[in-house]
C-alpha cells in the first residue's frame, strides 16, 4: 500500500476548497477589495450542509442522485491522479482513459440533474454545458495523449515522474504547450472566466451556475465540493508538469506540488480579473486550440525522434 | 477447427447444405439467441394492440423466419447457401419493416432497405465469384486453401466485401437506410435489427478476412478512415434528430464505426508485428460488437416503449415520463450510460480497448502511423463527447421535466412481460462490465480465429489485458461503494431537516407552463451549429410585425450529407427508366410479341452460331 499516495488524497479532499478562496482572494485584490477570508468556501459549505431542502415539483430521483454520482466518481479520478512525480494510489496501463471516463460521469450526471428541474435556463445552461464538453474531451485526450508519446508510457503516474524540465530540458516546449492547454481546459471545465463567470448575476448569462440554480441545502454542497475537487485535479495535472524537478524527498515534493497548485490558482485569479468573457462562439475556438496545441506538441515530439 | 460440421449435397448448381460451428460463429449466435427470445416477448405485448384488421401470425412468421436465416448465415460454410440466407434475412426483416405498411413514410423506408440491401447483395454476389474461381469451390473450406492471392485481385475482394457487408452493417455512405428502417419497424424488430442483423455484416467481414491472409496496411486505413467517418457523422446526425428512434439508428452507425476502427487497429496491428495492437484492436471491436447488441436493444425497447405509450416518436412533444414509466427510465437510463461509454458499464469495456490499442499504436516507427493514431483518439473523444451531449439530451428530454404536451398526462407504465427482457439486458449491462475480464477469458477462441497465425504470445497478451481489465472491475466497484457511502452519509445527515417542495425556479416568475422548457432542437441547436456545414443546417424564420410582433414561426432542419451522393445517379436512373416505359404499354399482345421476337432472335443466334 503507498500510503503516502493517502496524504495526497487527504490533502486533496481537506485543501480542494481553499482554491477557490485563493481565487477569490487575488480577484479582490485587483478590484482592490479586502475580499473574503481564504477559508470562506469552507464557511459556505458548512452553512449549506446545515441548512434544509427545498425541491422542485417537477423533480426526481435523477436531482438528488446525479450530485452524489458525480462527487462519487470525481472521488475515484483523484486515486488516479499522482501528486507530480509521486504515483497516484492505484495506477495501470491505460488508466488515463479511466481517468478522463470518470470525469465523463461528472459531466453526465451533473447535467441530467439540471435537466430534472423542467427550466429553460436550466435546459440552457446544460445545452451549452455539453458543447463545450464534447469539445473539452478531444482536447483533454489529446494532452494526455502527447505526454504518452513523450514519454511512452501510458500511465498517469508514470508519465508525471518522468516529466522533469531540469533533467530532460529537451522537453521543455513540449511541457509548455501541454501546460497552456492544460490551462485552458482548467477553465472551461471548472467554468472560470473567460469561458463562464461564477460570480454573474443574470441567469441568461451563466453556463454552470444556471444547471444548479434548483439545487439546495446539502445537494449544493456536494455539487461546490466536487467542483472544487474538480479544480484540485485539474490544477495537479498543471502544477504536476511545471513543477521542473523530482528530489525523491517526499515532503520537498509534496510542498513543490503544493506551490505549483496555488500559483495556478493565483494565476487563474489574475486572468478572472485581467479579461472579459469571450462570447459564446468563440468559445468552441478556444477548445480547438487547445487540441491544436496538443496536436503541435506531438509534433515537436515525431521530429525529435 | 469447427466444432460441428455438416454437409448434405444438393440440387443446386455449386451448392452443397454445409454448415459448421467454429468459435466466430457461436460469439454472434450468443447475442442472437439471447435478443431475439427476449425481443418476442416484448413484441408479444407490443403487438397486441395493433390486432386490428391484422393478422399477426404472419409478422411472427416472418420473425421466426429472420432469426432462422440470421443463424443460418452464420453457421453457412458454402457461398451459395450463405447468399440464400442472407436473402431470406433481406427479405424476411422487410415484411418486418412494412408492419405499418398502410402508411406512406413506412412504405417508403422499407423501399429504401429493398432496394440498398440489395445493392449490398450485387457486390457480394461478385466476390463470391471471384473467391470460387480462385477456389475451385463455392464450399468456404476450399477458401482457406487459396495458398497466395494476387495482392491486387485480394484487394478488390477486399474492397467488395467492405461495400456489400458494409451495406448491411451501415458504413457511411452505405447507411441510408438504417435510419428509415428502423423507425418504422415495430420496436421489437428495431431492436433485433439493430442489434443483430447490422452485426451480420461485421461478421461476414470478418469470415472474409480470415480467408484473404495477411492484411496490407491500406486495409486496415480504409476500416480506420470510413469507421472514423461514421463514427463522427452517424453521432453528429443523431444529435440532431427530433425522432427518437432515427436518432438511435444514427448512432447505431456511430457504433458500427467504432467497431471498424477497432478491426482496423487490429489489421495494422497484423501487418506491423505489432502484436499488442493488434490483440487490443481486434478484442476491442469484438466486444463492442457483443455489448453495441445488449445496449442498443435495450435502448430500442425502451423508445419503443415511450413511443408506443405516447403515440408519438417526436422527442418535442415527450418529456417527464420518468415519473410515469419508472422502470422503462431506469433501463433506459442505464443503456444511455453504457452506450455514452461510461463506467462502469460494458460500454466502457470496448472503448478502453480501442483507445488503450490507439494509445499502443503511438509506439509505432513511422510517423504516419503515428499520426494516424492520433487522430483516432481525437476522433475518438470527440465521439464520446458528442455521444454524451446526444444521450443527455434523449434522456433529459423524454425522461426529465414535464410532459410536453398536455395531452400526454394519461400515460402508465408498460406491463411485465415488455419490462422484463429490458430488465434482464440492463442487467447485462452492467454485469459486462463489472465481470469483463471472465468475458475476455471467453472471447480467446474467437480471437485466435480472427488473429489467424500471427499470435505467438497469445497467453502474455490475455495476461496483461486481463490485469487493466481486472483494475477496471475494481474501480467500479470503488465507484458504487463511494456512491452507497455518500448516499447513506447523506441520508443520515437530512434526517432531521425541514424539507420543502416548490416550484422550480423561473427568474422569478411565478407560472412556468411546460411548453417554455428547453426542446430537443435547442438543446442541440449550439452543437448543431458549430458544425453545420456538415449537417446541412438549415433554418427558417418568419417574423411579422415590426414593432408589435404577431403570429411567426421557425423551423430548423438537418441533412443527412450521403443523401446528396445518392441522388443524382437515382435521378439518372429514373429518367432512364422513364425513357424505357416506351416500351411497356400493359398491352398483352405486344408483350407476346417481345417474347416471339426474343425468342426468334436466340433461334436465329444458336442456329447461326452453331453451324
Amino acid at each position: 500500500m503507498k500510503w503516502y499516495a493517502l496524504i495526497h488524497i487527504g490533502l486533496g479532499l481537506v485543501g480542494s476548497p481553499l482554491l477557490l478562496g485563493i481565487m477569490n482572494r487575488v480577484k479582490a485584490f485587483f478590484a482592490g477589495r479586502r475580499g473574503p477570508a481564504l477559508v470562506q468556501p469552507y464557511y459556505d459549505l458548512w452553512k449549506l450542509l446545515r441548512k434544509g431542502n427545498v425541491y422542485s415539483r417537477t423533480t426526481t430521483w435523477i436531482f438528488t442522485t446525479g450530485p452524489m454520482l458525480g462527487l462519487a466518481a470525481v472521488l475515484t479520478a483523484l486515486t488516479l491522479m499522482p501528486f507530480g512525480g509521486i504515483s497516484a494510489l492505484i495506477s495501470f496501463k491505460g488508466d488515463l482513459i479511466l481517468f478522463v471516463y470518470l470525469l465523463g460521469i461528472t459531466r453526465f450526471f451533473t447535467v441530467l440533474a439540471g435537466l430534472d428541474t423542467g427550466s429553460s435556463l436550466e435546459g440552457m445552461g446544460a445545452s451549452r454545458e455539453v458543447q463545450f464538453s464534447a469539445l473539452v474531451e478531444p482536447a483533454l485526450l489529446l494532452g494526455l495523449t502527447a505526454l504518452a508519446l513523450e514519454t511512452r508510457c501510458l500511465s498517469l503516474s508514470v508519465i508525471y515522474r518522468q516529466m522533469t524540465t531540469i533533467i530532460h530540458p529537451s522537453i521543455i516546449s513540449v511541457v509548455l504547450l501541454v501546460m497552456v492547454a492544460f490551462f485552458f481546459i482548467f477553465l472551461t471545465e471548472n467554468a472560470r472566466i473567460p469561458v463562464d463567470d461564477p460570480n454573474t448575476h443574470l441567469e441568461l448569462t451563466m453556463v454552470h451556475e444556471v444547471m444548479v440554480l434548483d439545487h439546495s441545502g446539502i445537494d449544493l454542497a456536494i455539487i461546490q465540493y466536487t467542483a472544487a475537487l474538480k479544480h484540485w485535479i485539474f490544477g495537479l495535472l498543471i502544477a504536476g508538469l511545471a513543477v521542473p524537478i523530482h528530489t525523491g524527498e517526499f515532503w520537498l515534493d509534496t510542498v513543490g506540488v503544493l506551490g505549483g497548485i496555488f500559483i495556478v490558482a493565483v494565476l487563474v485569479g489574475v486572468v478572472e480579473s485581467t479579461l472579459a468573457r469571450f462570447r459564446l462562439i468563440h468559445i468552441p475556438k478556444m477548445l480547438v486550440a487547445a487540441s491544436v496545441l496538443s496536436v503541435l506538441a506531438m509534433i515537436l515530439v515525431e521530429v525529435s525522434k | 477447427m469447427d466444432f460441428f460440421t455438416l454437409t448434405i449435397p444438393w440440387s443446386f448448381p455449386g451448392g452443397s447444405f454445409s454448415i459448421g460451428l467454429d468459435a466466430l460463429s457461436v460469439f454472434f449466435l450468443i447475442p442472437l439467441f439471447i435478443i431475439s427470445s427476449l425481443c418476442v416477448f416484448y413484441g408479444w405485448e407490443y403487438l397486441k394492440h395493433d390486432t386490428k384488421n391484422k393478422s399477426l401470425s404472419v409478422t411472427w412468421f416472418f420473425y421466426a423466419l429472420l432469426v432462422f436465416s440470421m443463424a443460418l448465415v452464420f453457421m453457412a460454410r458454402n457461398a451459395i447457401l450463405f447468399l440464400i440466407a442472407w436473402e431470406l434475412m433481406a427479405v424476411s426483416s422487410f415484411f418486418l419493416v412494412m408492419f405499418e405498411g398502410e402508411k406512406a413514410e413506412t412504405t417508403f423506408a422499407g423501399w429504401i432497405y429493398l432496394v440498398a440491401t440489395h445493392l449490398g447483395t450485387a457486390f457480394l454476389l461478385v466476390m463470391f465469384v471471384i473467391l470460387g474461381n480462385l477456389a475451385g469451390s463455392l464450399e468456404f473450406n476450399a477458401f482457406s486453401n487459396i495458398d497466395r492471392f494476387n495482392p491486387s485481385l485480394a484487394g478488390l475482394i477486399f474492397i467488395l466485401a467492405v461495400i456489400g457487408f458494409g451495406a448491411k452493417a451501415g458504413i457511411v455512405p452505405f447507411h441510408v437506410w438504417l435510419p428509415e428502417a428502423h423507425p418504422a419497424a415495430p420496436s421489437h424488430v428495431s431492436a433485433l435489427m439493430s442489434g443483430i442483423m447490422i452485426k451480420t455484416g461485421i461478421y461476414g467481414l470478418l469470415r472474409i478476412l480470415t480467408y484473404l491472409g495477411q492484411p496490407p496496411l491500406w486495409w486496415g486505413g480504409l476500416l480506420i478512415g470510413s469507421g472514423l467517418v461514421s463514427g463522427v457523422l452517424g453521432i453528429l446526425l443523431a444529435l440532431s434528430q427530433h425522432d427518437i428512434k432515427r436518432l438511435l439508428a444514427y448512432s447505431s452507425v456511430e457504433n458500427i464505426g467504432l467497431i471498424c476502427v477497432g478491426l482496423g487497429i487490429g489489421m495494422l496491428g497484423q501487418n506491423t508485428g505489432m502484436q499488442t495492437l493488434m490483440f487490443l484492436g481486434y478484442a476491442g471491436a469484438l466486444l463492442h460488437i457483443f455489448n453495441h447488441s445488449l445496449f442498443k436493444s435495450l435502448l430500442f425497447l425502451g423508445a419503443g416503449a415511450v413511443a408506443h405509450a405516447a403515440g408519438t416518436k417526436r422527442m418535442d412533444f415527450l418529456g417527464g415520463f420518468l415519473k410515469k414509466m419508472p422502470w422503462t427510465a431506469g433501463t433506459f437510463l442505464i443503456g444511455a450510460i453504457a452506450i455514452c461509454g461510461l463506467p462502469p458499464l460494458n460500454g466502457f469495456v470496448s472503448e478502453f480497448f480501442i483507445y488503450w490499442g490507439s494509445l499502443e499504436g503511438l509506439m509505432a516507427r513511422s510517423h504516419y502511423l503515428v499520426g494516424l493514431f492520433v487522430i483516432i483518439i481525437g476522433a475518438g473523444a470527440l465521439i464520446g463527447g458528442l455521444a454524451v451531449a446526444c444521450f443527455i439530451k434523449t434522456f433529459g428530454i423524454v425522461f426529465l421535466g414535464e410532459s410536453r404536451k398536455p395531452a400526454l398526462k394519461e400515460i402508465r407504465e408498460i406491463t411485465w412481460l415488455m419490462r422484463l427482457p429490458m430488465i434482464l439486458l440492463a442487467i447485462l449491462c452492467l454485469a459486462v462490465g463489472i465481470c469483463s475480464p471472465w468475458l475476455l477469458k471467453m472471447l480467446r477462441p474467437v480471437l485466435e480465429i480472427v488473429m489467424a497465425q500471427a499470435a505467438d504470445d497469445m497467453s502474455l497478451l490475455f495476461s496483461k489485458a486481463t490485469e487493466a481489465l481486472s483494475m477496471i472491475t475494481n474501480y467500479a466497484v470503488i465507484l458504487l461503494l463511494l456512491f452507497l457511502g455518500i448516499f447513506f452519509l447523506r441520508r443520515w445527515a437530512v434526517k432531521n431537516r425541514p424539507i420543502a417542495a416548490g416550484e422550480t425556479w423561473a427568474c422569478g416568475y411565478l407560472h412556468p407552463s411546460a411548453r417554455m422548457q428547453y426542446t430537443a432542437s435547442l438543446f442541440t441547436q449550439p452543437l448543431t451549429m458549430l458544425f453545420r456545414n456538415v449537417l446541412f443546417f438549415r433554418q427558417y424564420k418568419v417574423l411579422k410585425g415590426k414593432f408589435f410582433p404577431q403570429e411567426g414561426s421557425f423551423k430548423s432542419e438537418t441533412h443527412d450529407p450521403a443523401g446528396y451522393i445518392y441522388q443524382p445517379p437515382f435521378i439518372l436512373f429514373k429518367i432512364i427508366a422513364h425513357r424505357l416505359r416506351l416500351i411497356q404499354h400493359g398491352n398483352l399482345h405486344l408483350y407476346i410479341l417481345y417474347i416471339v421476337i426474343t425468342l426468334i432472335v436466340l433461334l436465329i443466334w444458336k442456329v447461326g452460331f452453331g453451324l
